[in-house]
């Protein structure tokens, strides 16, 4: 056990995490340059493209260090979203010690600050890394400054490193081994292992990603989940090498999986705790809760036909996602669906994209939604995430949404511009903090609704790239909820509609009839957009009918550039739902959320 | 169209004195390059003479093929005499600027047998000329249809363009009128097209200038027909008329129907057995490839059933000819959609075949995404 290190690499979206860890597995000699493709750890091609991680992989590293010794150094790979805290802090809980990167350009950001709370509560051993010192822009000065002033950690501690060009990578790995404590434990006690991912293999079964922290598990043991109770027997134990590799077993301290015949995700949560059957722990390790998802939002399939292989394809990609709710909704203006719970909207967007991709299906998103809790006349309670279920607005006694305590952290310069935003988006309560010359957090409270709409898109847009965000859930509170419907020349689209405060239904409802006149395409009549709350209208638009369609010249050399046109409209048609004789693109559904104005 | 039609012959001559500033074919203003331009089109004709059969058209267009000199136009048509058989009725057209016309010109052309010309007119109002960055005058191409007609050419047709800004509906009328003084067998007349990559798409693109919008263009577009059909012609398609059901162009007609053709020159292109292929856009690289003893293609596509079909039916809501009705037979809700459009006044169905009318034309890209 002295010889094994378990730790995580934490930091702000786009410092460098993913281009760090590949280099540590490549520096540790488990795959020759040839092989090494960018990014070994993010396997999914979302995550390629957006440059984030989602799922959490783990491998375990062999190192030699200066002194000789060899170790066995466990990198826990943590995803790199607000969305997956959760994951996040089990993933956490399973380590000694954590690298903390900070980009030498861009500093300390929201996100790093969360990140090191998040490590300070479990306890562990923080090594700051300052990432991307190769850069012309990199200020090495002014990083370690803030690591001093804003993380209150010693920089000189602080290891320099640019993962791009493989510079400072043994010094990191002897800084692991030299700073970050072996873990504790003892193989002779009762087996308590923490599950801190899980993933679905379609010839194995759930693979569980877990760290023993007691005792030892091994191959035809009976285990338990504590969360229910279920037992299962033992197919495999190991550790992640590039690829799974089979052990006798794993013991306490070590990192690795078990297999055991789980069929569904749902069976084996993240941050459940295994024990054996036999010889069981008192009580569970702590720190398991269930995921709640905190944003809404339904699917369907475009041509109603498609809807048994959109059941298949939930089926199968909830295999993969645990974190993914859904169960049977259905719309008058698109038929059958399913009601699906996020755990925010980046997970939402995943979601979309690889039943897109991955599973071949086209579908419909309808706008998002937060619960809202309604108190009506007779006391009674109703949580509603789902406009179509908004009570009848006489019996409401009192309605309430879900606030978040929202940190923004920003260069002082865009004080102002953020202060105004904030307003906008009903913040409140704003506190200020000076973690160094030049630069602010604002922490406030703010609807997590305002969130989930375009909050922070907009805050990209006006800190031009240099406001960081980051929010927790606080509590329900109190605040007038009306429900915005929208309807195309007269016909209610149930799948448009949303729940909103009051205060900014009128400026909803303009936005939402303005974006889908140009969502919507021309037609050969004239559309009316409207906006309307109960049954009185507060907004509209009109898609004048196309006058004229038709290009001048069509000789030798148009027609294949002509016919290359219409395949692609034609294709986009397929994607496209009719809602009376209008046919809505199905980027319109989620279209209705984002501005474009500035 | 006929049992076993015949294929056309195109060259793009692509060079002209000055570039206007909506054109976006392909030309250069390089004139040098013509010389080892016509020793290309040599070669290139020579690989295509044994792999097409009698040609019944042939089409000089560009750029601006009436600067050839004499010598060069000969060199021209030599090579395409020695290469390729034509049928005795061939339909020979050449596009030709108003300025380049002279009697010489027209008396050799004459001898060269071209029977048919296309003028470039674009307008007979000065202010509309210059601000279309063309050389000419409005009295200059009413000289020259006049000498056109003096040397005896019965197949003219005139290039009119229509529909940019600042243009008022009367005096597009008053064009059309002066055009047809000279009772022209075939009139072109095309809206403006803001094309991107052009220097109107740019300065389209920067808002610097703007097109009149849909509302006016289709009222211009149905006027234009009004008015043209009020006076006998025959709105054949999209932006063509003809004085007569025999004045069609019956070159251009075999690009709507899948006719097979032949385009020699940089940036033509060509059909054949269910393939398109094209030239590269550059008459050095064109130049070079065939001096290589390779062949100057840029890009070869051979057609599904599936795209065949999509041509055949945007092509044929372009033109009045439209398309078989058993064409849609095998549609599913193509019935529906046919009998929603022809209450709609946008096709008629007549002699077992789905014609657009004039407004049908006017939504013709439209149409095909209805099937």
């Amino acid at each position: 056990m002295e010889q094994v290190r378990n730790f995580s690499i934490i930091a702000h979206i786009d410092h460098g995490k993913s281009t760090l860890a590949d280099r540590l597995i490549q520096h540790a000699g488990m795959v020759s340059a040839r092989e090494f493709r960018d990014q070994l750890l993010d396997t999914m091609d979302i995550e390629r493209e957006r440059g984030i991680t989602i799922k959490s992989q783990t491998i375990s590293l062999p190192y030699k260090s200066k002194s000789g010794q060899v170790y066995e150094l466990n990198l826990i790979d943590t995803p790199g979203h607000v969305d997956f805290s959760y994951e996040v802090s089990r993933a956490l809980a399973s380590c000694e010690g954590v690298l903390l990167l900070v980009d030498a350009s861009q500093g300390v950001e929201a996100q790093t600050l969360a990140n090191l709370y998040a490590a300070m509560e479990h306890d562990l051993t923080i090594i700051p890394v300052i990432n991307k010192i190769d850069l012309p822009s990199a200020d090495i000065d002014m990083a370690k400054e803030q690591i001093e002033t804003e993380l209150g950690l010693d920089s000189d501690q602080a290891v320099l490193c640019s993962a791009k060009e493989g510079l400072g990578i043994e010094d990191i790995f002897e800084a692991v081994v030299n700073r970050i404590p072996p873990p504790s434990g003892s193989a002779e006690k009762p087996l308590s292992a923490l599950i801190f991912d899980a993933h679905y293999d379609s010839f194995r079964g759930i693979i569980a990603s877990c760290r023993v922290f007691d005792g030892r598990v091994r191959q035809g043991d009976v285990i338990r989940f504590m969360s229910n109770g279920s037992t299962y027997r033992v197919e495999e134990v190991g550790v992640f090498r590039l690829t799974r590799e089979a052990r006798s077993e794993l013991r306490a301290g070590e990192v690795g999986y078990i297999i055991s015949g789980v069929k569904t995700l749902s069976d084996t949560r993240v941050g459940d705790t295994v024990t054996l059957d036999k010889n069981p722990i008192a009580a569970p390790l702590p720190g398991f809760r269930d995921v709640k998802p905190v944003v809404f939002s339904s699917i369907y399939p475009i041509s109603s036909d498609d809807y048994p292989s959109l059941v298949d394809a939930l089926e199968k990609y909830k295999l993969n996602d645990a974190a993914l709710i859904y169960e049977k909704d259905s719309s008058v203006a698109l038929g059958q669906g399913f009601r699906c719970g996020f755990l925010g909207l980046l997970h939402l967007e995943i979601v979309q994209e690889r039943l897109e991709r991955e599973f071949d299906q086209s579908i419909i998103m309808t706008v998002p939604s937060v619960q809202y809790r309604f108190t009506l006349n007779d006391d009674s309670v109703v949580v509603v995430d789902n406009p179509q279920y908004y009570p009848d607005p006489l019996k409401i006694k009192k309605s309430e949404e879900p606030y978040i305590k929202a940190s923004v952290m920003i260069p002082e310069r865009y004080m102002g511009a953020v202060m105004k935003l904030a307003m906008e988006k009903r913040g409140t309560n704003p506190r200020f903090n000076y973690p160094s010359p030049g630069r602010i957090e604002v922490i406030m409270d703010m609807p997590l609704s305002e969130v989930v709409f375009d909050f922070y898109d907009k805050l990209k847009t006006i800190t031009q790239g240099y406001g960081s965000f980051d929010y927790e859930m606080i509590e329900y509170r109190q605040g007038e909820l009306v429900k915005l419907d929208i309807l195309v020349n007269g016909e209610k689209v149930d799948a448009l509609s949303m729940i909103v405060h009051k205060e900014r239904v009128r400026e909803w409802g303009v936005q939402v009839c303005d974006r889908l006149k140009e969502e919507i395409p021309k037609h050969q009549f004239k559309i009316a957009i409207q906006g309307a709350v109960g049954g009185k209208i507060i907004s509209r638009s009109t898609i004048t009918p196309f006058r004229k369609d038709v290009t001048a010249k069509c000789y030798g050399g148009d027609i294949s550039r002509k016919r290359k046109l219409l395949e692609k409209q034609k294709a986009g048609k397929k994607r496209m739902k009719m809602v009376g004789a209008v046919m809505i693109p199905q980027s319109a559904f989620v279209a209705v959320l984002k501005t474009n104005d500035e | 169209m006929n049992d076993t039609p015949r294929p056309g012959l195109y060259v793009h001559v692509p060079f002209c004195r000055s570039k206007c500033p909506y054109c976006d074919f392909y030309s250069v203003t390089t004139l040098e390059q013509i010389h080892s331009w016509v020793g290309a089109l040599e070669r290139e004709a020579r690989h295509y003479s044994p792999r097409f059969a009698v040609f019944d058209t042939l089409y000089l267009g560009g750029g601006t093929p009436s600067l050839l000199s004499h010598e060069e136009l000969s060199a021209v048509m030599e090579t395409l005499d020695s290469h390729f058989t034509f049928a005795d009725d061939t339909e020979i057209t050449l596009e030709v600027n108003p300025d380049d016309v002279t009697p010489s010109k027209l008396s050799f052309y004459r001898e060269l047998g071209i029977n048919r010309l296309s003028l470039g007119v674009q307008s007979f109002h000065e202010d509309e000329v210059r601000f279309l960055g063309r050389r000419h005058t409005g009295a200059r191409a009413e000289q020259a249809l006049d000498l056109i007609r003096s040397a005896g050419f019965e197949n003219v047709g005139i290039d009119l363009m229509y529909a940019f800004q600042g243009q008022s509906a009367a005096r597009w009328i008053e064009n059309l009128e002066r055009a047809l003084r000279f009772q022209p067998e075939h009139l072109s007349c095309y809206q403006m097209t803001l094309a991107d990559g052009t220097p109107f798409g740019k300065l389209h693109a920067e808002g610097r200038l703007h097109s009149p919008g849909d509302e006016a263009e289709s009222r211009f577009f149905s006027l234009t027909s009004r008015f043209l059909r009020d006076r006998g012609y025959l709105h054949y398609e999209v932006s063509n008329f003809a004085r007569s059901p025999r004045h069609l162009s019956r070159h251009n007609g075999k690009y709507w129907n899948h006719t097979p053709y032949l385009g020699l020159g940089p940036a033509a292109h060509s059909f054949q057995d269910g393939v398109r292929w094209w030239n590269v856009r550059s008459v050095a690289e064109y130049r070079s490839r065939l001096v290589r003893g390779e062949m100057p293609v840029e890009e070869r596509e051979a057609l599904t059933p599936e795209q065949i079909g999509l041509e055949t039916l945007f092509l044929g809501f372009r033109t009045h000819a439209g398309i078989d009705v058993n064409f849609f037979r095998e549609m599913e809700g193509a019935d529906a959609v046919l009998a929603d459009l022809e209450k709609s006044n946008r096709v008629r169905l007549r002699d077992g075949r789905v014609r657009p009318t004039p407004e049908g034309l006017l939504v013709a890209d439209r149409l095909p995404l209805l099937f």
